[in-house]
């Protein structure tokens, strides 16, 4: 995430023509494998994208992946997406009020964050990057908690232990090797949990994330990699990371890869399933490709407007992850007028009380910048913190002073 | 391990990394080549065979994904010791080590800890083909978070390595390649000096010479030569560059009135620099001269038939001596 003059990065592209909505040309079976010189999603691909729910909210089969979930789970994916948007928005918003230094929205991968974490076990364990509120949710980490660091009270600041959720990686692709190592310890333990990293189109080209492909496929590590290819790094569309269809590059490491609809709750909810099932089983990785779109800008300081066009946008609304979802439940009979009012007044609720606790955030105590730096101490960062406590105590002596006078 | 055997650096590490794996299951060590091989100096020489594949690992030749899996690892409760097989090839692992290991600790508030280890054999004399030969320990004692210390002799390999592997500390452990194959007296018995303690390996009363690892033994051969010459020379061996243990260092410095610090690494922007501008705002009315400096030049490693001139040796410290006893 850079987070620093992300506003003038120059747009190299010269005006954005791309759409992702390609209409199908009629369907020609290029073999996957192919390179091609644009690097997007064609028919084929497509073809290859697996899909629960349609767009238009229709719930379809797939013969690999099935779902049943019951009216309770489903109501409970939606609300949870909803409730997400809404902490979502209302960091966006505390952000333009000057409560938050930075926030990186995650506004249009609901489905593929909330689907892929209502896949997990308590006992595993996710590795994040700087955009995964989603799944901290599922995790049942209080909202609240990823503030501190868009705020500027620390640099991460929860427990990773406490739900199985490690901090947010901010350098881009990291903690894939992280996931690996730790899903590396899972196996020589002998228990059957799994973990998952998250990270982006943009990691995808990062070293980190090729070698931690390598790891895990050389030691069979129980770890899912799920890549949300939400076509956009900060300026720089998927084309400049990559001439294959990310989720086929499992295959050169040795481990299967697949494209879900990143904006269908089911479907990644159901892949998700899937790939950890096989990471406990003793099948070693696997590489999901949940392909989305970052509806929103990269973070509050980016300016999307000088990279791509509406149009792009337009087409990718029409695809919502919520709204198919309400779509398929009011068809189904599954949700009612005072089930949706409800969950309306609990994201009210839920603003409120992010606002409320932002707000009321303290600043650290300044001798913070010297707390935690080892575990076991450190005699430079005694003597400077000694010095420095001396010279803000000098500040002290000389009010009294006045006073005195 | 017999108590006071003279056996070699190598072997003592070895030995220590037995100790720390017998003691602790914990406790991995991975790298490339420490499995059957022995790793190319075989440091880690039958460690697999005795406690089998799942604990001394061979790794991809990934550097990165060798620092980032141990830090998985000991998120999970692991200690992983890893080897990076020479100096000039830890940069690949330099992200992971700065900017998540280094922090991590802190970025939970102390919540969690990640004990890893990152063994480097380092610095030069061995004759080889170039970045394997660098001496990059200021590159990383200058990153809070990361511990970094540098054994000298046998016994402090021994104990040091035990120490940092005990700890919760990311420890970066230098070892001193040229010197793997010399002996000395290996001390089990004993308790060891605390791991940031430095030592005065000799007593002395008109200079106090400071080094580490590797230039330990050049500056005690300094002293002995600067005795026939009727200069008493002492020399201290900091075995810890973060924390440096600037307390023994001070009173050393305000009896003998004079330092010049020895390292390979390059003088500018060194390990010599700081100690100079610590001791001179500790020592400065001790001070009889000005801290001098003897290491590497600004300029890449050199090819191995001019090491000898490159690297600090006996002539050239005691140059800085004279040059420091002339004020």
């Amino acid at each position: 995430m850079t987070v620093e003059g992300t506003a003038q990065r120059k747009n190299t592209r010269g005006g954005s023509k791309r759409t992702t909505a390609k209409k199908a040309t009629p369907a020609k079976k290029a073999s996957p494998a192919k390179a091609r010189p644009n690097g997007r999603a064609d028919e084929a691909e497509q073809d290859q994208l697996v899909q629960l729910l349609t767009p238009e909210g229709k719930r379809v089969e797939h013969p690999d992946y099935a779902i049943d979930l019951s009216p309770e789970e489903l109501r409970g994916l939606y609300r949870d997406m909803v409730l997400t948007r809404k902490f979502d928005a209302e960091a966006t918003t505390l952000q333009r009020q000057g409560e938050l230094g930075l926030w990186a929205s995650l506004l249009g991968q609901e489905a593929a964050q909330i689907g892929s974490a209502r896949a997990l076990r308590d006992d595993d364990y996710v590795f994040p990057t700087y955009r995964e509120h989603g799944v901290a949710w599922c995790r049942g980490v209080d909202p609240t908690n990823l503030l501190g660091m868009f705020r500027g009270v620390n640099n991460g600041g929860w427990d990773p232990n406490s739900n199985n959720f490690h901090l947010y990686t901010i350098v881009i692709g990291s903690q894939t090797l992280h996931a690996t190592g730790y899903a590396m310890g899972v196996q020589k333990d002998g228990t059957d949990s799994a973990v998952i990293a998250y990270f982006g189109d943009g990691a995808s080209s990062q070293g980190d994330v090729a070698e931690s492909f390598t790891f895990s496929a050389v030691y069979n590590a129980p770890v899912v990699f799920f890549c949300q290819n939400n076509q956009w790094a900060i300026s720089e569309p998927t084309e400049k990371q990559t001439r294959v269809p990310l989720y086929q590059r499992a295959r050169g490491f040795g481990f299967p890869g697949v494209r879900v609809d990143g904006n269908d709750v089911l479907a990644c909810l159901a892949v998700t399933k899937a790939a950890l099932e096989r990471a406990r089983t003793g099948q070693g990785p696997m590489l999901i490709e949940a392909f989305t779109y970052r509806m929103g800008a990269h973070t509050t300081s980016d300016d999307p407007t000088r990279y791509r066009g509406d149009e792009e946008r337009v087409a990718w609304e029409a695809k919502d992850p919520i709204l198919r979802l309400r779509t398929y439940l009011e068809a189904e009979g599954l949700v009612d007028e005072a089930f949706l009012a409800a969950i309306d007044e609990e994201s009210e609720a839920l603003g409120k009380r992010v606002r409320d606790a932002v707000r009321a955030m303290p600043d650290p105590d300044t001798m913070a910048i010297f707390e935690n730096v080892y575990a076991d101490g450190h005699a430079l960062v005694d003597e400077e913190r000694a010095q420095f406590a001396a010279y803000q105590a000098s500040f002290v002596d000389a009010d009294v002073l006045a006073e005195g006078n | 391990m017999a108590v006071h055997e003279k056996i070699t650096i190598a072997k003592a590490i070895n030995a220590s990394l037995r100790a720390s794996m017998d003691a602790d299951p914990k406790v991995l060590v991975m790298g490339e080549d420490v499995g059957k091989l022995g790793g190319v100096f075989r440091v880690t020489d039958g460690l697999q065979k005795d406690f089998g594949e799942d604990r001394v690992i061979d790794t991809p030749l990934a550097e990165s994904g060798i620092v980032g899996t141990a830090i998985g690892l000991a998120l999970r409760g692991y200690r992983p010791v890893v080897e990076i097989q020479f100096d000039g090839f830890v940069f690949p692992a330099y992200d992971q080590i700065v900017t998540q290991l280094a922090k991590m600790h802190a970025r939970a508030l102390g919540k969690i800890k990640v004990p890893v280890v990152i063994r480097i054999p380092y610095a030069g004399g061995i004759g080889a083909v170039e970045h394997h030969s660098e001496s990059p320990e200021a590159l990383f004692a200058h990153v809070a978070g990361l511990k970094i210390v540098t054994p000298s002799n046998s016994s402090d390999a021994y104990w040091m390595l035990q120490q940092a592997i005990a700890g919760d500390d990311p420890v970066i452990y230098f070892e001193p390649k040229r010197r793997y194959h010399d002996k000395s007296r290996l001390d089990t018995e004993s308790i060891p000096d605390p791991l940031h303690k430095a030592r005065i390996t000799q007593s002395g009363s008109d200079l106090t010479l400071a080094a580490y690892g590797p230039m330990v033994k050049v500056c005690l051969d300094v002293a002995k030569v600067a005795a026939e010459e009727g200069k008493s020379v002492e020399v201290v061996d900091l075995r810890s560059l973060s924390p440096i243990d600037f307390d023994t260092l001070q009173s050393s410095v305000q009896k003998t009135g004079r330092l010049v610090v020895v390292h390979e690494a390059p003088v500018f922007f060194g390990a010599g620099a700081e100690i100079a501008a610590r001791i001179t705002e500790r020592c400065f009315y001790h001070l009889e001269a000005p801290v001098l400096r003897v290491g590497g030049f600004h300029a890449p490693y050199p090819p191995s038939r001019l090491e000898d001139e490159y690297l600090p040796g006996l002539d050239r410290v005691l140059d800085a001596v004279d040059r420091a006893l002339a004020y």
